[in-house]
């Protein structure tokens, strides 16, 4: 399996990267982290229409791209590299995975457009295959409350996982209430239905399992993003800064925890690769390569962020340096979609080391 | 994951021409243009040589001359000059053919070091003479790099090399030399120019080892054994013709053998569980009884490692597939020294009782490297593990390496820049 990036991944990144360069670098999303609601969707609607960025692993006969989960990744990763306040994971991987697995084409199609946002209601920290519904769908109507959902705030429809199926559920719907949220550049929103209609859209909890473990992987893409981020960013900075008449990325407390961080961001790399190819290909390894790049990147992207605060020193600590939207998005990410060491004991049943 | 025939594992599964992504002007005309072909040059070379009815040498030496050795060396040195990934093709048509093999643990320091040096800088008839015998295995290499003073800093080293006619005169002392007691021949960095700074006044040679000036003694390590030798150079001769590279170019050719050592080291293709943790892991599930919360979560942690440490290594070999290994090698390197002394750290403390048991401390020399130890006791691995953070490189050069060359951080202030090395203070 080759783990390295193809051409037209590499000519995706750059020009995701420019638009983001452009229209979202870090001051900016900075300058808007505390407006009532900074979700860029201006933003969005070019990164999916212009991009495909919103439908990359939807066929071309129902409306996208025609690529697969592995350009996604890469499409992660630069979201992540610039904590991005777009509802990519909620929408386009969460929303698209389940629509996908369910054989939903008539609103995949719609959401593959960009024309609407379609989110899968489910916790953000939601661990793959041990969710338990919260809401009972009763003759076609659904009642009970999902809390903390990612990117559910400006969705049109949600996807809404039952003990009974998966139910597709008008935004208009729904009551939402925004969270004040650690992670301000993904804010998350409560939802409660009191008999609402929907639509069940698939049977069985398979479509959200296979959802919850794609979102996993490209969630271990945007970790990378925003892990090499902090990295780079650190990097620079050092190498910068004087004190006691020399750059401090010249003494060796400083360089030889940036030559580990380096270490720590190419494995995680390797298995973040490893992890979007398997889910590419359905290959049988992906519970394993997702639990593994799930239990190894959470970890990595919250030391990269730590140091990247500790070695920035003062500026670190300020709100006027972006050096917070990324720990709290980096600490955000370590425990959506299941933590390390859930992901670990899920491992150690795949792999026959049991706990006892 | 340790490859020390130096060889990717990925294996160009797909079939298609590389002819586009070769280097120029390193192949003649009869190279196989995809895997069918070299797969079937391969057979072909088996219908003309069966390994069974053939001794053992004679086989190898005609794979080595068929260019079936190494496929990535030119035409006429054992290989095709076709790209160093297709090598997995042709070892497994070898293996399933159940041909011999030359014993790369064995030739590891002359397979992984002595010969990418050897082709880069030696002249055409050393490279005739040297590379064959070196592959089939019928001469051992070994290294002759660092010195009781010169570890670390391996550019202070004192070794001296003085011309004398057409011969260098060579006095000095070598430590840490794996195989010097079985080597015919060594690469060798001495100092030829003491009063010009250290990194310029050295030369590289290749020596005769079984001449009288240079006496080898076992070096024991704590394990017990003496895996490395102490190498004594008393008035030993080297012809000019043996040296590699330019007269005071010697740190430059001394290079291209420690990015391929890192890389023989640290990177490789080993299958899930192929390494350290294998061991771990084959404890785990056959003492139930021995199991603890505290020592699971260790256990997984370290799994995950090993795992991510495992894919870094393919994704290495995939990125230099058509190149040569850089710096990065040095970062595998750095991990994997870590994940196998934590590792056999943990396997011992599971195992309890019985890792307080040793299985032998006989001082012997062994024919082969052998740095997982399968066949020894826990206390071997853990023991035999404290080796990889200091062989080859320690792990705070290893850093030091990843923070100057690969992340471009400022280089350390040093006392020794633009004095000459024999001004240094010792």
């Amino acid at each position: 399996m080759n783990l390295l990036y193809s051409d037209v991944e590499t000519d995706l990144r750059a020009s995701v990267r420019a638009l983001l360069d452009e229209r979202a670098p870090a001051a900016t999303v900075l300058a808007h982290l505390e407006d009532d609601d900074n979700t860029d969707l201006k933003l969005w609607r070019t990164l999916a229409t212009e991009l495909g960025c919103a439908s990359l692993p939807v066929p071309e006969e129902q409306g996208g791209a025609g690529a697969t989960w592995r350009e996604t990744a890469v499409v992660a990763e630069e979201l992540g590299r610039g904590v991005t306040p777009v509802p990519f994971l909620g929408s386009a991987v969460l929303g698209t995975a389940a629509l996908l697995a369910a054989g939903d084409t008539a609103t995949l199609s719609a959401a593959a457009a960009g024309d609407t946002i379609v989110t899968l209601a489910v916790p953000l920290a939601a661990m793959p295959g041990a969710y338990e519904p919260t809401v009972r769908a009763e003759g076609g109507k659904l009642t009970g409350t999902v809390t903390s959902v990612a990117d559910a705030g400006h969705a049109d429809a949600l996807l809404v996982p039952t003990a009974d199926g998966l139910y597709l559920v008008e935004a208009g719907d729904v009551t939402r209430t925004p969270v004040v949220s650690l992670d301000m550049t993904r804010r998350l929103t409560d939802v409660t239905l009191s008999g609402a209609a929907g639509t069940r859209v698939a049977e069985g909890a398979d479509a959200v399992t296979r959802a919850l473990t794609v979102g996993a992987a490209m969630l271990a893409a945007e970790q990378l993003g925003l892990a090499d981020h902090c990295l780079q960013t650190t990097l620079a900075y050092v190498k910068e800064r004087k004190q006691f008449g020399r750059a401090i990325g010249s003494y060796q407390a400083l360089k030889h925890r940036l030559a580990d961080l380096y270490g720590s961001v190419s494995q995680a790399r390797a298995v973040s690769r490893y992890a979007a190819s398997c889910v590419a290909d359905d290959d049988p390894d992906t519970p394993v390569a997702v639990a593994l790049a799930q239990a190894y990147t959470s970890e990595v992207v919250v030391k990269a962020a730590e140091e990247c605060v500790q070695m920035h020193g003062g500026i670190g600590f300020t709100w006027e340096h972006p050096a917070h939207m990324y720990l709290k998005r980096a600490k955000a990410d370590s425990i959506a979609l299941g933590t390390a060491d859930r992901h670990r004991a899920a491992l150690a049943a795949l792999v026959d080391l049991p706990p006892a | 994951m340790i490859t020390l025939s130096g060889q990717p594992a990925n294996a160009g599964a797909v079939n298609e021409p590389w002819e586009e992504h070769r280097a120029p002007g390193v192949r003649g005309g009869s190279a196989p243009r995809d895997s069918t072909e070299l797969r079937e040059r391969v057979r072909q070379f088996l219908a003309e040589h069966d390994p069974a009815g053939m001794d053992r040498l004679d086989f190898l030496r005609a794979r080595y001359d068929a260019g079936l050795a190494w496929v990535h060396f030119p035409e006429g040195l054992g290989g095709l000059g076709i790209e160093r990934n297709k090598q997995p093709i042709v070892e497994a048509e070898f293996a399933k053919a159940g041909a011999p093999d030359n014993d790369p643990r064995r030739i590891g320091i002359g397979l992984g070091m002595a010969a990418p040096t050897i082709l880069a800088h030696a002249g055409e008839e050393q490279k005739k003479r040297w590379l064959r015998p070196l592959w089939t295995g019928e001469e051992v290499w070994c290294q002759l790099f660092s010195e009781p003073g010169a570890g670390s800093d391996l550019a202070a080293l004192a070794t001296r090399a003085v011309r004398d006619g057409d011969d260098w005169v060579v006095n000095g002392q070598k430590v840490w030399t794996s195989q010097a007691h079985k080597a015919s021949w060594a690469i060798l960095v001495t100092r030829t120019d003491p009063d010009v700074p250290k990194h310029k006044g050295l030369t590289y040679f290749a020596i005769d080892m079984t001449q009288p000036g240079v006496e080898v003694r076992p070096l024991r390590q704590m394990t017990g054994e003496a895996e490395f030798n102490e190498v004594f150079m008393t008035d030993a001769r080297i012809p000019d013709e043996h040296r590699l590279g330019a007269v005071g170019d010697g740190w430059r050719v001394a290079t291209t053998t420690l990015m391929n050592e890192r890389v023989a080291i640290g990177g490789g293709g080993a299958p899930r569980e192929g390494g350290m943790i294998g061991f771990a892991a084959k404890d785990w599930r056959e003492h139930p009884e021995l199991r603890t919360p505290g020592k699971h979560d260790e256990l997984m942690r370290l799994w995950v490692q090993a795992e991510a440490v495992r894919l870094t290594g393919r994704r290495l070999s995939q990125q230099m597939a058509a190149g040569q290994p850089g710096p990065e090698g040095s970062a595998a390197k750095l991990a994997f020294a870590e994940l196998n002394q934590k590792i056999s750290g943990l396997e011992m403390e599971f195992l309890g009782e019985q890792a307080l048991r040793y299985d032998d401390w006989t001082m012997r020399r062994p024919e082969r490297t052998d740095m997982l130890g399968a066949q020894r006791a826990p206390g071997f691995r853990f023991l035999r593990a404290k080796g990889n953070s200091i062989e080859g490189g320690t792990s705070e050069v290893m850093r030091n390496i990843v923070a100057e060359r690969v992340l471009g951080l400022p280089k350390e202030m040093r006392a020794d820049v633009d004095v000459p090395w024999k001004d240094i203070p010792r």
